[in-house]
């Protein structure tokens, strides 16, 4: 039913108009509709994983040979800074937030955020502070060069001793940043409490819904000691405070336990989000039902409590006595329980199944093994004779990229596949999507498998320049470097011609359960409107005849007439 | 019916030899991984070195157990359990099983338990191989150590600066490069002067932060002969990468010899990697983002020889 007789005014309108020409201005201005700034986020961040990835290219450019020969070391130090800032808080916190707003509203019934205005807010904050923080290149002595960590009393060197430097620009940004986290936290916790649909109580939620929960509480806990200790570094930096800098009687030691109350639940923001995915792909393609649901997502609360005792770990050989590091290493090991759990009931999810290997359930199943590989060195790295050895060197670079990248961001391309037919009701080209995974599987592995040898045997992180015994690693781990820059290209071209000219995508193409499935692709602005669906039990009954929700039949026709 | 009982009884031997070979081929296949960790090091030069290496070994080998464990049941549902195209039906709805999550919920937990008992065992193993704890100005220098004959209790200061090594000697003598003698617990106080570094000797497995504002104690023996490489392990900034410099184990009587040798040299410029390179980037013109300049290098008796070729 297309309308030919419309309105004009419906060019305009913020949300789209069933029938009416699509319009996508709607995508650049302050929209408060969840599934447009889903898309916003998206959209923002994957332009900013494209810049990080080339500061992480030049990275391994210049590492490809032992002597700082392709940048002064100056040059190098701020291009990694940037390098982890821009993956951090420009690509990774907004992807999920993106996927994180898409999906919450759909998947519980609800018809939007409960803050829709506060939502836009803490959307439009990404691009200021990424044009504040981008703008630190060109300030005069160039951006941030101290590490993400901006340990002082590095951080507060201020070389040229000007105001206006990189590094206050730097802090700036984390600190909107934290703001605008905070607000989205907010928002996603009070949805979730708030706004279910009738029936779904807290144990027939889908997964994603708790790992949501787990860690946007995380956020709410965590981010006020970044932003307190951020805004002491900035008058450290800016007016002569003395709260980190020993000349003047300061404790370096205290910003990183600031920061790292912070900074090391933060991976587990990120990485609680991706455990979701993974629960949620792993049923629809084994088409089987979730394994323990109840463990799986009574696990996820067990990560964010432990996650909150575990910071020490970063600074095992900072001065720590020795009590304390047998304390943190101890509830740093205790989080692989809750975490096999997980591991486990995937794996036991995938047992006997019926399994339908498309781009999704690749990266799901790549994030996975990868996963458990990194896993394992998180307990290594964790143990304290081993972590004083390979602390601050390639080891753990090696590490937290198998997590931040092999992991978190292979689950984050599985949700990208996996929901692009539902919010942009078109489908992706299979083929592309298989490219694209070969490609980036070989290339993290390249890059980051050799890594942890160079590690072992004594490079530290952060240099421009290495001694020449470490080549070898570091040949293989740019080459890896430059496909994962190659893989991208199959992605665009797969996102940007699949949503202008795909096949139409069906309501359910994936034959997954879930409230957002019984929607049509797209969903209407206001998801199920006046009719919400009254849930009977949790989404992951594959197989087994149990209904998912109430009139089930009624919601299906309806979504195949609706598209 | 009779062979129908017999058919099922078979499948469950076939299917229990099955698990226990590839629990075999996996137990074997760890063993295998752990002694192999042991060449992913440098050699072990320190007391505490074959601590570490054996806790490493031990957790290769745990982590190869559960890795290889998990991997080859995904490998075979990869080759055995996929769908046919098209082919949308359903797996086996089993929903869960609680005494399989008791079992994987009960068996890592023991384990961590293990490794961290492990663990705190080999901490305070180390913690008696070389102490560290805040230096006091009030406690008498001369302590009484606990392991080995020594040349000397007296530390050696060890000072840290943007971006150069200098190593102060109880005889009065500095030195850019850091020589030990062999099988002597050595006393050191670590100092920094400007930011955060880090003394990190790989083929010691030892690393310290170097806190401006405090003087640490820190306390190692060297066990092993040979030229090894010191590193700045916490970033320092600008010229982070070119903190470092070599550690000479030797024997007590060259040791000695040393010292009385470098006592009467006079003193000239220490090692300057950093501040080559700062020059060379003056006469560029000073392209590039901000730097503070490096310290001068300080004045040394020894200022060795950093192109000496190292292992570790």
């Amino acid at each position: 039913m297309t309308i030919t007789n419309y309105d004009e005014r419906v060019l305009k309108a913020s949300h789209p108009v069933p029938g009416a020409p699509n319009n996508w201005r709607r995508f650049f201005g302050f929209n408060t509709d969840a599934k447009v700034i889903g898309i916003q986020y998206i959209v923002t961040a994957l332009f900013f994983l494209l810049l990080g990835g080339l500061l992480g290219m030049l990275i391994r450019g210049e590492l490809i040979t032992p002597p700082s020969d392709l940048f002064d070391p100056s040059v190098y130090n701020g291009l990694y800074t940037m390098h982890g800032t821009v993956m951090l808080f420009l690509f990774l916190f907004p992807v999920l937030s993106g996927l994180t707003n898409l999906l919450v509203p759909p998947m519980i019934g609800a018809p939007d955020m409960a803050f829709p205005k506060l939502n836009a807010l803490a959307f439009w904050l990404v691009p200021v502070f990424s044009i504040v923080l981008l703008a630190s290149f060109f300030v005069p002595g160039g951006p941030a060069s101290s590490g993400w960590w901006s340990y002082p009393p590095v951080s507060i060197q201020n070389p040229l001793g000007h105001f206006l430097n990189g590094q206050m620009l730097w802090i700036v940004a984390i600190g909107l940043s934290g703001v605008s986290s905070i607000i989205g936290a907010l928002n996603f916790v009070t949805t979730i409490i708030q706004m279910r649909a009738p029936g779904m109580g807290f144990f027939k939620m889908p997964i994603f819904i708790w790992t949501v929960l787990a860690a946007q509480i995380l956020q709410l806990l965590g981010l006020p000691a970044l932003t307190g200790g951020a805004i002491m570094l900035f008058f450290d930096l800016n007016f002569g405070t003395s709260f980190f800098n020993p000349e003047t009687g300061g404790d370096p030691v205290l910003f990183q336990h600031f920061f790292w109350f912070y900074s090391h639940p933060a991976v587990y923001v990120m990485v609680l989000p991706v455990f979701g995915i993974f629960s949620e792909l792993f049923p629809a393609y084994s088409r089987k039902p979730l394994f323990g649901y109840k463990f799986v997502a009574v696990a996820s609360f067990g990560i964010t409590i432990l996650s909150l005792v575990v910071w020490v770990h970063h600074m095992f050989y900072t001065g720590t006595p020795m009590w304390m590091r047998n304390l943190f290493m101890f509830t740093t090991m205790l989080i692989a329980v809750p975490t096999g759990v997980k591991v486990f009931a995937w794996i036991a999810t995938l047992w006997g199944g019926n399994l339908r290997l498309n781009t999704p359930m690749l990266f799901c199943l790549g994030g996975l093994f990868n996963f458990i590989f990194g896993g394992i060195t998180g307990v290594m790295l964790a143990t304290v004779p081993i972590d004083i050895h390979v602390g601050n060197t390639y080891f753990v670079v090696a590490h937290f990229h198998y997590i931040i990248f092999n992991t978190i961001a292979f689950g984050i391309f599985a949700g990208i596949y996996h929901w692009f037919p539902k919010f942009t009701g078109r489908m992706f080209y299979e083929g592309l999507g298989k490219v694209h995974f070969a490609l980036t599987f070989i290339g993290a592995t390249l890059n980051w498998l050799p890594l942890h040898w160079a590690g072992l045997l004594g490079m530290p992180r952060r240099v421009a320049s290495y001694d020449p015994e470490f080549a070898i690693w570091n040949v293989i781990a740019s080459i890896g470097a430059f496909m994962l820059g190659v893989a991208s290209i199959p992605f665009i071209l797969n996102m940007v011609s699949s949503w202008s000219r795909g096949k139409k995508a069906p309501p359910n193409p994936w034959g997954a359960i879930g409230l957002e499935w019984l929607l049509p692709s797209p969903p209407p602005h206001e998801n199920f409107e006046d009719d919400i669906p009254t849930v009977l039990n949790e989404p992951y009954n594959y197989g087994l005849n149990k209904p998912f929700v109430f009139d089930e039949e009624f919601y299906i026709s309806k979504a195949l007439n609706d598209s | 019916m009779k062979s129908n009982l017999k058919r099922i009884i078979n499948q469950k031997l076939i299917s229990i030899v099955g698990v226990s070979l590839a629990i075999f081929i996996d137990l074997l296949l760890s063993k295998l991984m752990a002694s192999w960790s042991y060449s992913w090091l440098p050699v072990q030069a320190s007391s505490a070195a074959p601590y570490v290496d054996n806790l490493f070994a031990f957790e290769t080998g745990i982590g190869t157990f559960i890795f290889l464990g998990c991997s080859g049941v995904i490998g075979w549902v990869l080759i055995f359990n996929r769908a046919p195209k098209y082919d949308e039906s359903f797996g086996e709805p089993i929903e869960g099983n609680t005494n399989l999550e008791i079992v994987w919920t009960v068996i890592p937990l023991l384990l961590v338990i293990a490794i961290a008992i492990y663990s705190t065992n080999i901490n305070s193993t180390l913690k008696n191989l070389g102490s560290k704890s805040k230096y006091d100005p009030q406690k008498d220098l001369i302590q009484n150590s606990e392991l080995g004959q020594n040349i000397s209790d007296a530390p050696i200061d060890v000072i840290a600066r943007q971006w150069n090594w200098e190593f102060v000697y109880p005889e009065g003598f500095s030195s850019s490069e850091l020589h030990l003698p062999i099988n002597n617990k050595i006393n050191f106080r670590l100092i920094s002067k400007d930011v955060l570094h880090g003394f990190y000797i790989p083929a010691f497995r030892l690393k310290q932060d170097i806190i401006p504002g405090s003087i640490i104690e820190y306390s190692l023996t060297p066990t092993r002969a040979g030229v090894y490489r010191l590193r700045d392990s916490m970033f320092s900034g600008t010229y982070f990468s070119e903190n470092q410099t070599n550690v000479i184990v030797e024997s007590k009587d060259s040791y000695q010899n040393w010292i009385h040798k470098t006592v009467k040299k006079v003193p000239v410029n220490g090692l300057n990697q950093a501040g080559i390179l700062y020059k060379k980037r003056l006469e560029k013109g000073d392209r590039g983002w901000a730097t503070v300049p490096p310290n001068p290098p300080p004045m040394v008796n020894e200022p060795g020889d950093y192109q000496q070729p190292h292992e570790g």
